[in-house]
Parts: structure tokens; C-alpha cells; sequence
């Protein structure tokens, strides 16, 4: 789960990492009295969106007075945004950050993930800040460092001055010290909040010496979200698409896509299969929808009926092998789904597995119309020729 | 042979009241495993299917001779489960249990190396040497005893190409699904490498997905010290940056985890990747028969 930047930086003030002074703005009449309460100008007014690239889509603007502040807000608020990560319609801003401006002396990147090889949390320090830390990967690798942690142990300060004493020019004053203690909260705030990912690019030296988080960017583990009931209320549905905020609330695995083909299949990894082999049938796929490896009969109703809502759809692809999903359990799932909606576009199923005799038994008895697929192959071509039969 | 498990394995299920505990333990003794014993906290002197369930891990080690333990464990409690396992002296853990937390298993995974056991999984199918024991979830059925070697990163996947192979007349030494998490117990060169010594396995199927880097430091291992022949598919080359593809650990980010990459860094060294998954059995039956 992604939080908002602003969400992110009062979970930071809290931790006592500094950030620049700001207010939320929500509606267009409130600007006077946030400008009030927050120092400037100059203040930066930024979009609080989940997609990353805001910048690049103009959704950050610094601004010199209250009339340029007042025509910025006007541009922004509740109005779409397109960034390089965003559709090409955009994601519609609700919210602005409104912050004062800060006088820069040094950007740097400063991130926590945990490597998979290695199985543990990594801090990630960079002096090219301000940049996309992939580019900087791929240009110049040597400014990355990076130090992972022992779990047994936490973050150490030497690794600190790991880190900040492979800059060529190392802060003088206490700014080492600032920065050391930065990381060290970083990491705590990484480990107590169950993240994925944190980051705050950039992190800045401002021309006064202090250090200060000029972004932050927190991803919550989705898997930890049981035992942080206070941070799982921060999630923002108006982020997502109305059919992923559907599905997830019947603890289903849907990702909108930008195809056609309905697809319906159990387990993630035959899932993406699926998805790969409708494309190398010449057709696209309009949604991921993997109803896990041991879907009730329920789910498999609720996920049928996500798809029958999608208006783009124009064939339904069900490919199940049945573990602990069993084919009957489906096959009585799509039924009951078709029950109560008007299935009204062709439907191919693909059963094998656990009990598959019987869930085909089940279909052919029923009145449902489908076609039956022998194979993966052979779903994936009867799908694609009956979108390509519509026109 | 085969590897990990065999006809000598005696497993102890962990989580074996819970629904989905009782079912797989029913499920794996009809396909012949040795199910010595149940564990489920409080519930010790019952039974389950006729497996005595104990209160600890350790008792059912002392007692019934377990060696292997397979996890149904609900994902809050499965870490303290597989840590128990490990603790206990058990050397092959199998953990099925989806949704445990990523820091969890940070702690997890190196407590398990400490202890010197392989822990597979978490949010994985199991193992299964076909013909002599299943410790999972995977419909036996599907499945033959054959010189096949078998490493995954999913589930029902895995079926879907075990299926394949078997109707290509290719059985299978062992079948190994290592989990969708971000971080899991072992990775695909821990099981090469026991391949690789194994005189049943002829040849492995490597079946991965995008996230990670697991694939191409196995394509590395294989380039540097695996002599069997390998066939690989990889899964998600249609998916989306940035967006979790049902698994944890299945999700493009920071550049990383392409499904190209991997193809590109599988096939550099050699190993024939599939990229239609329809046309894998095919495929490997045309390998294993070159040989």
C-alpha cells in the first residue's frame, strides 16, 4: 500500500526526521488561510498523487506570491494530472501539499528496501539527488552505495559513516552528524511501519547546513497491514481503479489492463502465463484476475461478476487448474455468477486438474453457453478469433 | 533417488486441525506419504486422520522420527511455526502458508540458515518425488516417476507444466515450487545444485516469473558448473511495471525484474527458453530426446 507524501511526512515529523513546514489543501477556498499558516513565500505546491514523475508533469510548482500560488492551485486541484507513470487521461489530483520553500545547498538520495538476495533491509545512499535513482543506476553505478543490515543487530553507526564518508565531498560542521541520525530513524521507521520501500529524494543540505526530507515516498507492506490497523486507514481508494477497490474487498488478485479479454484463472504465475499467451494469440488481455490457489465457490462469483462489469470486455477466458481450487468449486461459481448477471459475450473454459470430470459435468449440464478448450493453447486461439469475429 | 524428500521421509504437519491442514494431510496419505504426526498447539493426544497431533515440533522429532515438516500454519503465526521446525532439528521445512510479512521472514530466512536447515517456500505448492511422497499441496495425480527435475516460482503454474511434461511421456525426479514471495527460503541454485548430484534428475525445467534477479543468478550458476540439460519458461512478459502481479515478489520495479531480462539472461548462456507456455512439453520432449 502506497501512502501520500504528506502522509508519509507526519509519520517522519513524528519519528523526528524534519521536513519542510506545509498544510493539506483540499478546496480552492482555504488557499488564503493555509498561505497564512505556512512560511513564505516562496512556497512549492505539490500534487499529492500516488504515480511517480510529478515533476515531469508539472504537478510540482514553486511559486513567488499568493497570485501565483492561487493560479497554480487553480491548474491542479481536482483536475488530471499526466506524468511519464500515469495513463495517458492521467490520475485526477485531490489534494495539495503546500510547503515553504527551502534554500538548497546539496540534493542527495536516501532509500531503505529489502534486498532479496541478500534477505535483509538495505540503506541506499546516493549524492546524485533529485535524479531518478534507476537512471543514476544505469549511468553511474559507483554513486550508489549501498549498506545492508543484520537483522540480529539493526543499523549500526558505523554503517552511517559508511555511507557518508564515500562522498568525495563530505558536509562539514554537524551536518554529518544530522545526517548520520537521519539514516538511523530512517531505519527505524522502515522496520516499526512493516515497509517496502522508502524514500526521500531528495534529501537536502540547505544553504543553513541542516537536513532536511524535501519528498518521502513509503510503500506498506500489503502483508503487514493486519498488525497497523492505524496505517491501513490511510490507503486512498480514489487512487485506484473502482474494479481493483471491488476486488480486493473479496480478497481477489485484479489488475486492469488495457485489452478486451476477460481472464479468469487461479494462481498468479499461470495467471501471467495466461495473460502472455491471449498477446502471443494476437489478442489483449483487459484484466489480470488470479482468484488464488484456494478460492470458495463465492470468490469465484464475485471475481465473474467483476469481469461481466468491465463494458471493454469482449470474450471471457476461464483457465483453472484445479490444486486446491477444485474444478467443481468453479464450475458451480460461474454458474451461480451467471445466474445473476446477463452473460452476454462468448465464454471459453479451460479445466484440468483436481476433480475436473466432475466441473465439467457441472457446465455441460447447466444452460450456460461456452466453448470448451482442451489446452492453454487452444483457449488462448478460440478467445482471440472469437474477439477478432466481432470486429 | 531423487531429491529433498523420498519413501524414507516422515513428515510432521504443522497446522494439521486448521481446514486446510486436515485436508492436505488426508490428500497426502492417500498418495502414500508418510505423515508421522500433527502439530497444533494445545491440541496434543488428538487425532487427525489418525496422525497423532502433539502440542511441539520437538516432540513429534522425538517421538515419531519426523524429518520433514510441512507448514498450514495462518501467515501471523507461521514464522514463530518455522523457526519451531528448525529449532526442533528438522532439516527439510516446507512452508505453505501465503502472506507472511517480508520482514518476517528477513528474521526467518536467517534463522533457518543458522540452523542449518532448507526452509522452501513460504507461499509455495511443496515438493513431491512422484511415486515415493508428496509434501504439499500439488493434485498427485498429474505426476510420474521420471528423470525430470523440476524448480518453480508458482504454483498452479507448476501443475500446468508438470501436466505437460507428463503427457509428453517425461516423468519427473522431484518437483520443487520455491515460493512468490519476495524473500524465500531457498532459491533456484539451492536446488540445482542438489540436481546436479542427483543420478535419477536428467534433465530440469526452471519455471520463473518476473521480480527479482533469481533467474539470472541461476542462468550464471548453470553457465558455470550445471551439466544437465535446462529448459525455462518465464511467466509475466505481458505484465505491467510497478504493479504486484498477485505475488509478492512478482512485481517489475526500479528497473528490475523484467521478464526480457531473464529471457535474454537465460539464453545467453545456453539454456532453450519457451516462450509459448502451450508448446513446453513439446519442447523438452525434443531436448531430453536429443540427449
Amino acid at each position: 500500500m502506497k501512502l501520500h507524501e504528506y502522509q508519509a511526512k507526519e509519520l517522519f515529523q513524528k519519528a523526528g526526521i524534519p521536513v519542510p513546514k506545509g498544510r493539506l489543501l483540499t478546496s480552492r477556498d482555504k488557499l488564503g488561510s493555509v498561505l497564512e499558516e505556512v512560511p513564505g513565500p516562496p512556497w512549492v505546491i505539490k500534487a499529492q498523487v500516488h504515480a511517480g514523475g510529478r515533476g515531469k508533469g508539472g504537478g510540482v510548482r514553486l511559486v513567488k506570491g499568493q497570485g501565483e500560488a492561487a493560479e497554480a492551485v487553480a491548474e491542479l486541484l481536482e483536475k488530471p494530472l499526466v506524468t511519464p507513470q500515469t495513463t495517458a487521461e492521467g490520475v485526477i489530483v485531490h489534494q495539495l501539499l503546500v510547503e515553504e520553500g527551502v534554500d538548497i545547498d546539496k540534493e542527495f538520495y536516501l532509500g531503505m528496501t529489502v534486498d532479496r538476495k541478500l534477505a535483509c533491509p538495505t540503506m541506499i545512499f546516493s549524492p546524485s539527488g533529485g535524479m531518478e535513482i534507476e537512471e543514476v543506476a544505469k549511468q553511474s553505478p559507483d554513486l550508489i552505495f549501498k549498506e545492508p543490515v543484520n537483522p540480529a543487530t539493526g543499523w549500526m553507526p558505523y554503517q552511517a559513516r559508511n555511507l557518508i564518508y564515500k562522498l568525495s565531498q563530505v558536509p562539514g560542521g554537524s551536518t554529518v552528524k544530522e545526517l548520520s541520525s537521519t539514516m538511523k530513524k530512517i531505519y527505524d521507521l522502515f522496520v516499526a511501519n512493516d515497509c517496502s520501500l522508502l524514500e526521500i529524494n531528495p534529501l537536502v543540505i540547505t544553504k543553513q547546513g541542516s537536513v532536511i526530507a524535501l519528498d518521502a515516498k513509503m510503500t506498506i507492506d500489503d502483508n503487514a497491514l493486519y498488525r497497523h490497523k492505524d496505517l491501513a486507514q490511510l490507503d486512498d481508494p480514489r487512487e485506484k481503479d473502482p474494479l481493483e477497490v471491488l476486488a480486493e474487498a473479496a480478497s481477489l488478485n485484479y489488475i486492469r489492463l488495457n485489452g478486451n479479454i476477460g481472464a479468469m484463472v487461479n494462481g498468479a504465475g499461470l495467471a501471467m502465463a495466461t495473460m502472455d499467451v491471449i498477446k502471443l494469440a494476437g489478442a489483449e488481455p483487459a484484466n489480470f484476475l488470479d482468484v488464488g490457489g484456494g478460492a470458495s465457490e463465492e470468490m469465484i462469483t464475485k471475481g465473474f461478476e467483476i469481469i461481466l462489469k468491465d463494458e471493454r470486455v469482449r470474450a471471457i477466458l476461464i483457465n483453472i487448474f484445479g490444486g486446491i481450487l477444485r474444478c467443481d468449486v468453479l464450475a458451480r461459481g460461474v454458474l451461480e455468477a451467471a445466474k445473476k448477471t446477463d452473460i452476454d459475450v462468448p465464454l471459453i473454459v479451460r479445466l484440468e486438474g483436481t476433480n475436473v470430470e466432475e466441473g465439467r459435468k457441472i457446465l455441460e449440464e447447466s444452460d450456460l453457453d461456452f466453448l470448451v478448450a482442451r489446452d492453454m493453447a487452444e483457449a488462448a486461439e478460440l478467445v482471440a478469433k472469437e474477439v477478432k469475429r466481432q470486429g | 533417488m531423487s531429491i529433498l524428500v523420498d519413501e524414507n521421509s516422515r513428515v510432521v504437519v504443522q497446522g494439521i486441525t486448521g481446514r486446510e491442514g486436515t485436508f492436505h494431510t488426508q490428500q497426502m496419505l492417500a498418495y502414500g506419504t508418510n505423515v508421522v504426526a500433527g502439530v497444533t498447539p494445545g491440541k496434543g493426544g488428538q487425532k487427525v486422520q489418525g496422525v497423532p497431533v502433539m502440542n511441539r515440533v520437538a516432540e513429534a522429532v522425538e517421538m515419531e522420527g519426523a524429518n520433514v515438516s510441512c507448514i498450514f500454519v495462518p501467515a501471523a503465526f507461521a514464522p514463530d511455526a518455522v523457526m519451531e521446525a528448525a529449532a526442533a532439528g528438522i532439516r527439510v521445512i516446507v512452508c505453505i502458508t501465503e502472506g507472511i510479512p517480508v520482514l518476517d521472514m528477513v528474521r526467518v530466512a536467517n534463522f533457518v540458515k543458522e540452523k542449518g536447515a532448507m526452509l522452501i517456500g513460504p507461499n509455495c505448492p511443496g515438493i513431491i518425488s512422484p511415486g515415493k511422497t508428496k509434501v504439499g499441496i500439488m493434485p498427485g495425480h498429474i505426476h510420474r516417476q521420471g528423470s525430470m527435475g523440476v524448480i518453480s516460482r508458482s504454483g498452479t503454474l507448476t501443475y500446468e507444466v508438470v501436466d505437460q511434461l507428463t503427457k509428453s511421456d517425461l516423468g519427473q525426479s522431484t518437483c520443487i515450487g520455491i515460493g512468490g514471495d519476495p524473500i524465500i527460503g531457498t532459491s533456484f541454485i539451492d536446488h540445482l545444485r542438489l540436481f546436479k548430484e542427483d543420478p535419477q534428475t536428467e534433465g530440469v525445467v526452471l519455471i520463473g516469473e518476473i521480480g527479482g534477479t533469481a533467474e539470472e543468478e541461476a542462468a550464471e550458476y548453470i553457465r558455470a558448473e550445471f551439466n544437465k540439460p535446462v529448459l525455462a519458461f518465464i511467466a509475466g512478459r505481458t505484465a505491467p511495471p510497478g504493479r504486484r502481479m498477485g505475488h509478492a515478489g512478482a512485481i517489475i520495479s526500479g528497473g528490475q525484474g523484467r521478464a526480457e531480462d531473464k529471457i535474454e539472461a537465460l539464453q545467453a548462456v545456453g539454456i532453450t527458453v519457451v516462450l509459448n507456455l502451450a508448446e513446453l512439453g513439446d519442447t523438452a520432449k525434443q531436448i531430453m530426446a536429443g540427449q
